[in-house]
């Protein structure tokens, strides 16, 4: 592992491919109800670009850069964000999660484009934070070496 | 649909199912279940359902690899049996 992670080549390629992943990640998000794509998978490609530089750069880093408690908050706004849009409906006086009764836009086909991109960035959020923890807790903790390692490449 | 594609992706799915499930390195199992799951993200395609080869390859190829080589970082990585 730490061969891998003191590799000039592996450490600039990551840096320089994670935006381009991140940025997919978004486009499949918001391109989910037109194509093939979604919520699940853009937050699942959008964790697994967390998941590379935390691979690369060490645990530590990346918990910089996303927090557990970033974490956490990103985990139950994406569920707030479903679960309210979801509930707005129904106090307005339709079913969960039917759109249509919402008057947001002058049009019902309107204001359901924009609440299912709403729905799909709330799945995402949620996805890409659970993702996320889910490798923080489950890798093996770093060792003293390990840090030492980073610290010399730096 | 092309038959001889799909005869020959299906095959090979046998083969890697076949060889996650004898092989007794674990990591060499977990390589070969992601190589499982890219093949049959292609047969999701050939069955247009692109939809679920977008999850397979995003969750089988890509999360649940890592996340079983970072559970098999914590263990012996061999089968007992």
């Amino acid at each position: 592992m730490s061969d891998i992670q003191q590799s000039i080549i592996i450490r600039t390629i990551v840096r320089i491919m994670i935006p381009f992943i991140l940025l997919f990640s978004l486009y499949v998000i918001m391109h989910g109800a037109s194509g093939p794509g979604g919520g699940f998978q853009g937050g699942v490609i959008f964790g697994a670009g967390i998941i590379l530089y935390a691979m690369i750069y060490g645990i530590e880093e990346a918990k910089k850069k996303i927090s557990d408690k970033a974490n956490r908050i990103l985990a139950s706004g994406g569920l707030v964000l479903y679960a309210g849009t979801g509930l707005l409906a129904i106090l307005f006086g339709g079913m969960f999660l039917e759109y249509g009764v919402i008057p947001l836009m002058p049009t019902t086909a309107y204001t359901a484009k924009i609440l299912i991109d709403v729905v799909e960035i709330g799945i995402g959020m949620t996805v890409l934070a659970v993702m996320i923890s889910l490798f923080f807790d489950i890798s093996p903790p770093e060792t003293e070496e390990d840090m030492h390692i980073h610290e010399e490449v730096e | 649909m092309i038959w001889i594609l799909d005869i020959t992706l299906l095959l090979f799915l046998v083969i890697c199912a076949v060889a996650a499930i004898t092989i007794k390195d674990l990591l060499s199992a977990v390589v070969i279940l992601s190589a499982y799951s890219l093949i049959m993200a292609i047969v999701w395609v050939e069955m247009r359902a692109v939809d679920v080869a977008f999850t397979e390859a995003a969750v089988g190829a890509g999360i649940t690899t890592v996340l079983f080589i970072a559970a098999l970082a914590r263990t012996e990585g061999r089968s007992e049996d």
